[in-house]
């Protein structure tokens, strides 16, 4: 009896949700040939190869690696665009250029700091601030420069943000999301080209080499790429802390549930307004940094470029959804990597965008959903 | 009897005289756009200045009707359905490609080129409408339902999607029941494009009809100047223009028709559509396709028109270029859009490109400052110039940054528009006027939903 129950139950929801049955079943095929490729073995059926070939566990760690640098750098850049999605209710398409202004403030600073410890040989000083000259910058060989240009980076963005949301978005917070959404688009715009005004648009270089870590005697990795994880999954954490264990945490989810219940009760919203600007803006400031130490280049439209795949991380995790960001943004930059198993490197990224159009026709609240900002 | 006549007399006349009206404002607008034109480059290139104004005119009318199409495309959607699609450029890809693989040749003269299936121009016309549609049907089926910042997440992410996909190797060149064809990957597409075919059988320098009817009056253009290419882009723009006015009166015609009133109702409220019984899902997609088409013909049309494209041409910037067209000319009405057209493409995008090519021309030798470090250094001895030579020469970056302003001021004091206050009422008659009163102020109800000047 609880047999045939449970049988009628899965009939009724995969005649309501066929969708979600052909991606279950499309997951379930491709999580077999993942397994089958690593164990080497192939399935034939009438001479065709169905499932399986082989993928060395080598290749396949180092593909997971990247998944997961991408992911870390990807996620804690979509926690500042889940807080502004929830408590201000508008997609901010200029978070990817806020990325990039702060990632090339921050490495300014670097550049400067290298600068003055005389770590750059013999160039003018106009060179260095235009990020013109090549410093020898890495996490092994120069700590100091890297720590201050990553706190510089978050500054710098916390500083644009406020000055933002102060003459953008303040004046439209009785409008409605599609307003700021478009404003966004124009905020997006201005600030990429002048970007692009005072550093032109060539890509710059801003590390040398990366000296290489092993883990475990095991694991090889570029000392800049174990820097991301540790800080980016540091971090992470202390979002997390923030959130669940103070009463700002409190006041920004009662905020993303009912503004004016909120404001009724006596939360100062502006005054979470701003502090969500604060750490959105710092955490996509310093994601910014890392991304260009991990990567080596920032060029003027590296955030746009990647906005699309935070979006899709934010989503994925569902909107407002501190841990949906952070997982989501691992899940992003894992299928990412992954996808090259099966398609064409070329498509990776459209893959991810596939995801997070599946994601939005299939389950829109998310991974998460229905819970906001924690 | 005769009071019906005569109402309908004086709608006619009313009707005749706010689109005359109309008319003459893109007119203007696009005039003013000329002129500025040609007296750049009188006052920076005198002994060019003939040669250098058609070089202008021309671009900036294909400009100027490529945008003010896609623009009144992006309309349907947005200002009269309300549905936020940010994906037109992945729409217009589809379009041009769509046109590129039926119209290349099926044996390409040059070794490794891309072939296609050597249909003439107007099958591929007609396939890049059918294909964009096509797609925005598939968009649309599954889409539609969602919030519109969500639609508008699914369509940017789609049109990369389509931007990925035609610059994938993998379908630069397949086969299919022996008929082989592709997108040419990375590398683009070569086919026999609109503009030489329309603009060139029209004009050849001796040969073509108008150059025929020209010599024939004595007037002989091959002595005024101007390089063949420009008049081949003249001509071309002419078409462009003419493809516009088809836009226009089809959206006119659209938004005025039983359909395009439940458009707005839509767009206005769609509970209140679908309690009075129609099927809003089914007119949204209606629109939605209709929208794409022509998206993927402006596309064809405007940046397929040289015979060759590939996926770089298809970045988003293009699509966000569009909106920003659409609210400046005011979401919801199509005189509009084809206003917004002509100043973002004339004053916002062209002109200012154009002066920073003339201007650094016209300083004085190595004035502008190679950085902006240097700049900045140089005004510190208070020196001005290395950083207006260096502002003028990157103002092709600087026009961006006036844009995004723009946009954040119009979103934040203007959010209509130039032309989007005015009304166009969802309903049949103008429920704003009780009857009765209507009369008094010589004001007759707008029985056809027309526009109206306010």
């Amino acid at each position: 009896m609880g047999a045939t129950e449970t049988y009628s139950r899965g009939v009724r929801f995969a005649v309501e949700r066929p969708g979600t049955v052909i991606l279950a079943v499309a997951m379930a095929l491709l999580s077999l040939d993942l397994l089958m490729k690593l164990l080497g073995m192939e399935l034939f059926f009438l001479g065709v190869k169905l499932l399986g070939g082989s993928i060395g566990t080598d290749a396949f760690g180092t593909v997971l690696l990247d998944g997961l640098t991408v992911g870390v750098s990807v996620g804690l850049a979509g926690i500042g665009l889940s807080m502004t999605y929830s408590i201000l209710s508008f997609a901010n398409f200029a978070h990817g250029d806020t990325l990039t202004a702060g990632a090339f403030m921050g490495w300014v600073v670097a550049f400067g700091l290298a600068g003055l410890l005389g770590a750059t040989g013999d160039v003018t000083p106009g060179t260095l601030v235009l990020l013109e000259a090549t410093p020898e910058i890495g996490i092994i060989r120069t700590p100091l420069i890297v720590v201050v240009g990553m706190v510089a980076a978050g500054v710098a963005a916390v500083g644009l943000s406020l000055l933002l949301d102060r003459i953008v978005y303040r004046p439209l917070r009785s409008a409605d999301g599609i307003s700021l959404l478009i404003a966004s688009i124009g905020v997006a715009l201005a600030l990429r080209y002048l970007i692009a005004f005072v550093f032109q648009t060539s890509s710059k270089s801003v590390t040398s080499t990366p000296l290489q870590v092993t883990l475990l005697g095991q694991i090889s990795m570029s000392g800049n790429q174990f820097f991301l994880l540790v800080v980016g999954a540091g971090l992470m954490l202390g979002v997390h802390v923030l959130l669940q264990y103070t009463k700002l945490g409190k006041a920004m989810r009662a905020m993303a549930d009912n503004q004016d219940l909120a404001r009724v009760t006596g939360i100062p919203t502006e005054r979470i307004v701003r502090l969500t600007w604060i750490i959105g803006g710092g955490l996509t400031g310093v994601a910014g940094f890392l991304i260009g130490l991990e990567r080596g280049v920032v060029i003027f439209n590296f955030g746009w470029l990647l906005l699309l795949l935070i979006f899709a991380a934010v989503i994925l995790g569902g909107i407002g959804s501190i841990y949906g960001a952070m997982v989501g943004g691992i899940v992003v930059g894992v299928v990412q990597a992954m996808s090259q198993i099966w398609i064409p490197s070329e498509l990776t990224r459209a893959a991810a965008f596939v995801v997070l159009i599946v994601v939005l026709l299939v389950k829109p609240d998310g991974i998460f959903g229905g819970v906001t900002t924690a | 009897m005769s009071a019906t006549d005569s109402e309908r007399s004086v709608r006619g006349a009313l009707r005749e005289m706010v689109t005359d009206s109309d008319l003459r404002m893109i007119a203007v607008t696009i005039a003013a756009v000329y002129v500025l034109l040609v007296g750049v480059a009188f006052y920076f290139d005198p002994d060019q200045a003939v040669n250098l104004s058609a070089t202008y005119i021309q671009s900036v009318t294909i400009f100027i009707g490529g945008y003010a199409m896609l623009t009144l495309a992006l309309n349907l959607h947005w200002g009269y359905t309300g549905l936020f699609n940010i994906g037109v450029a992945g729409f217009m890809g589809v379009g041009v490609y769509a046109m590129a693989v039926l119209t290349a040749p099926v044996n390409p003269a040059t070794a490794g080129a891309t072939p296609g299936f050597g249909l003439p121009l107007w099958a591929g016309l007609i396939g890049a409408a059918a294909a964009a549609s096509v797609v925005g049907l598939l968009t649309a089926l599954p889409a539609l339902r969602l919030r519109a910042d969500y639609l508008a997440i699914v369509t940017v992410a789609l049109s990369e999607i389509i931007r990925l996909l035609l610059n994938s190797q993998a379908l630069s060149e397949v086969t299919v029941f022996g008929a082989t064809f592709g997108t040419g990957g990375a590398s683009g597409i070569n086919y026999a494009g609109p503009s030489p075919i329309i603009a060139g059988t029209l004009f050849d320098t001796l040969a073509g009809p108008v150059t025929g009817a020209l010599l024939a009056v004595g007037v002989d253009p091959r002595t005024w100047g101007i390089r063949p290419s420009n008049f081949e882009g003249m001509i071309y723009g002419v078409v462009l223009l003419v493809a516009t006015a088809g836009f226009y009166w089809l959206l006119f015609r659209t938004g005025n028709s039983p359909f395009g009133r439940v458009l707005k109702a839509i767009r206005e409220d769609e509970l209140v559509a679908r309690s009075l019984g129609k099927d809003t899902r089914m007119f949204k997609i209606k629109a939605f396709m209709v929208g794409c088409a022509l998206m993927g013909l402006a596309g064809a049309l405007w940046f397929g028109r040289g015979g060759f494209t590939s996926p770089t041409q298809f970045r988003p910037n293009i699509t966000f270029f569009v909106f920003i067209a659409l609210i400046i000319g005011g979401a919801g009405s199509n005189t509009g859009s084809v206003i917004g057209g002509a100043v973002f493409a004339g004053f916002l995008f062209y002109l200012p490109q154009q002066l920073g090519t003339v201007i650094p021309q016209a300083l004085p030798q190595g004035a502008g400052a190679g950085d902006i470090a240097a700049a900045v250094a140089a005004l510190g001895g208070g020196d001005v110039l290395p950083l207006v030579g260096y502002t003028v020469s990157n103002i092709s970056r600087l026009r961006f940054v006036a844009i995004g302003v723009i946009l954040v001021w119009l979103i934040q004091r203007r959010p209509d528009g130039l032309l989007g206050h005015r009304t166009e009422p969802a309903s049949s008659i103008d429920i704003n006027q009780r009857p009765g009163t209507g009369g008094t102020d010589g004001r007759p109800a707008a029985a056809d939903g027309g526009e109206e000047r306010e």
